[in-house]
């Protein structure tokens, strides 16, 4: 026997090892001066972070006569909290911070009759009842509206509430007599 | 050891077995197909049962059953596979058990729709029942499980239809409709003309549902009727392609976990383990000590199955 710690919990890094970045969302304020907005990115990329976007929401003040900015990062679970300390120490107004905005994503695909069975309202009831966000929406209907389409769907849910989520959909697909074909969340990939 | 074989069936698996018997140290004494049957205490040969079958559409001239009364240690069941009563295979498994004779199945009826019964005359008989070439063709599933102990074994998933995996694949590959690939399949001898069992999920669910039944441990009793299945009609090109765009794909996966047996088309990571292509089959096996085993192989064909045969028929010794 070798002495190496063999149990899964311990396991050593290795390239492709260590935790997963997880999406994450924070909401800034920002002195409406030139520089303000990569003073406060900066932080982000320093500490680990790996930006996705960034909705900056000119013209539309706060209260205070601050810019509202909405970024959305990656980075692994256990730097967010540092990049949010980065943040707050380099003098940026940090709103909101947190996973649970973001939580998992999950994507799935709906077969069927999307247009007739009236794709907005479809998303709109997702939204509803299976308490997640529609990220990001991709339709596919080359026949038009006479044949079978498919949409691809990408939700966020809070941690650990994917496959609520989940059952939410296939009951609202099965209503409306769509199909889903669910990603299997199980597997190594 | 040597043991004599009666083989039912004279498919492509039954075929088979008779043609690798030798091979494998073993001697096929009783041959039949539905309607006849080929009996030689001291061994038949494969080439002249086979040149008749082809010439006069008959393997001997004995009747089926006089199967039955020959002087034989294994009977290999690979008549077609049935559902509900899981009749005639049953029928042919209990006799060869009440006579105290080993029983290697290539048939999923009898497995999947009539687990309890067939351990229950398994348990009454000298006989033993094998049935490795029901899950996955050539790839060891069942005897991995066995060797795991099923009770360290929490759950299996994977692709157990080749002719649905090679229909997806190639529609998101090529990016042509279903009627077409399905067609094209025909053609090429990987799909049947009547390919509901493949293209709906029945014949992945059957297998899972045998992987519930061994994973369960005698526990709980599986049936097809307890799974939820659903088939790969529905799955559009456009489906593909979407997937495709998000660095994905659609498989059809079964899965045979302690929520019981389910099998649809599923998103998995393009180029990921599960995400096999063409006719090849995956089990990946969810291990309560040693995390993700996974073995892939070719899950159908003649000589695939029946090396799984002749391979259960050894472990008998």
């Amino acid at each position: 026997m070798s002495a190496q710690n063999l149990d899964g919990e311990g396991d050593a890094e290795t390239d492709g090892g260590g935790e997963m970045p997880k999406p994450h969302t924070v909401r800034l304020e920002l002195v409406d001066e030139p520089g303000q907005l990569l003073a406060a990115l900066q932080p982000i990329a320093e500490n680990g972070g790996n930006l996705l976007s960034i909705f900056h929401e000119r013209g539309n003040l706060t209260p205070r006569g601050h810019i509202p900015v909405e970024v959305d990062l990656e980075c692994p679970p256990d730097r967010f909290e540092g990049i949010v300390d980065a943040l707050r120490d380099a003098g940026v107004n940090v709103i909101r911070a947190g996973a649970e905005h973001f939580g998992e994503e999950v994507t799935l695909i709906l077969v069927g009759d999307l247009v007739d069975s009236d794709l907005s309202d479809t998303l709109y009831r997702i939204e509803e009842s299976a308490d997640a966000t529609v990220t990001d929406v991709s339709l596919s209907a080359p026949s038009g509206t006479k044949e079978t389409s498919s949409a691809r769907l990408r939700l966020a849910a809070r941690s650990g509430q994917t496959t609520a989520a989940l059952a939410a959909v296939r009951d609202i697909a099965a209503e409306k007599e769509l199909h889903v074909v669910e990603p299997l969340t199980e597997e190594s990939a | 050891m040597s043991f004599r074989l009666a083989v039912l069936g004279a498919g492509a698996v039954g075929g088979s077995v008779l043609d690798l018997a030798d091979t494998y140290g073993h001697e096929v004494v009783a041959f039949a197909d539905s309607a006849s049957a080929a009996i030689d205490p001291d061994g038949l040969d494969s080439q002249s049962v086979r040149a008749r079958k082809e010439r006069e559409g008959v393997v001997g001239d004995g009747d089926p059953t006089a199967v039955f009364d020959t002087d034989y240690d294994v009977l290999v069941e690979a008549t077609p596979t049935t559902l509900g009563d899981a009749e005639p295979g049953f029928s042919h498994v209990e006799r060869a058990l009440l006579d105290d004779r080993h029983v290697v199945l290539a048939n999923k009826g009898p497995v999947a729709e009539r687990y309890g019964d067939l351990r229950a005359l398994e348990a009454e008989s000298e006989g033993r029942v094998q049935f490795e070439a029901t899950v996955g063709g050539a790839i060891p599933v069942l005897s991995t499980i066995s060797d795991l102990g099923a009770g360290h074994v929490t759950a299996a998933r994977g692709v157990l239809n080749g002719t649905a995996n090679f229909i997806l694949s190639r529609m998101a590959a090529e990016g042509l409709d279903y009627e077409h690939v399905l067609a094209e399949a025909q053609d090429l001898g990987v799909a049947e003309a009547d390919p509901t069992f493949d293209v709906d999920g029945i014949d992945a669910a059957l297998k899972f549902v045998i992987l519930a039944n061994v994973l369960s441990d005698e526990a709980t009793e599986y049936r097809l009727d307890d799974a939820g299945v659903e088939g790969i009609r529905n799955v559009p090109g456009t489906a593909l392609d979407l997937a495709a765009e998000d660095g994905r794909t659609v498989r059809l996966i079964g899965e045979a976990t302690a929520d019981g047996v389910r099998v649809a088309p599923r998103l998995v990571p393009k180029g990921s383990t599960l995400a096999v292509t063409g006719t090849q089959n995956i089990v990946q096996l969810e291990t309560q000590h040693a995390g993700q085993l996974n073995i892939s192989g070719r899950g159908a064909g003649g000589p695939e199955t029946a090396t799984a045969v002749l391979s259960d028929v050894s472990r008998l010794e």
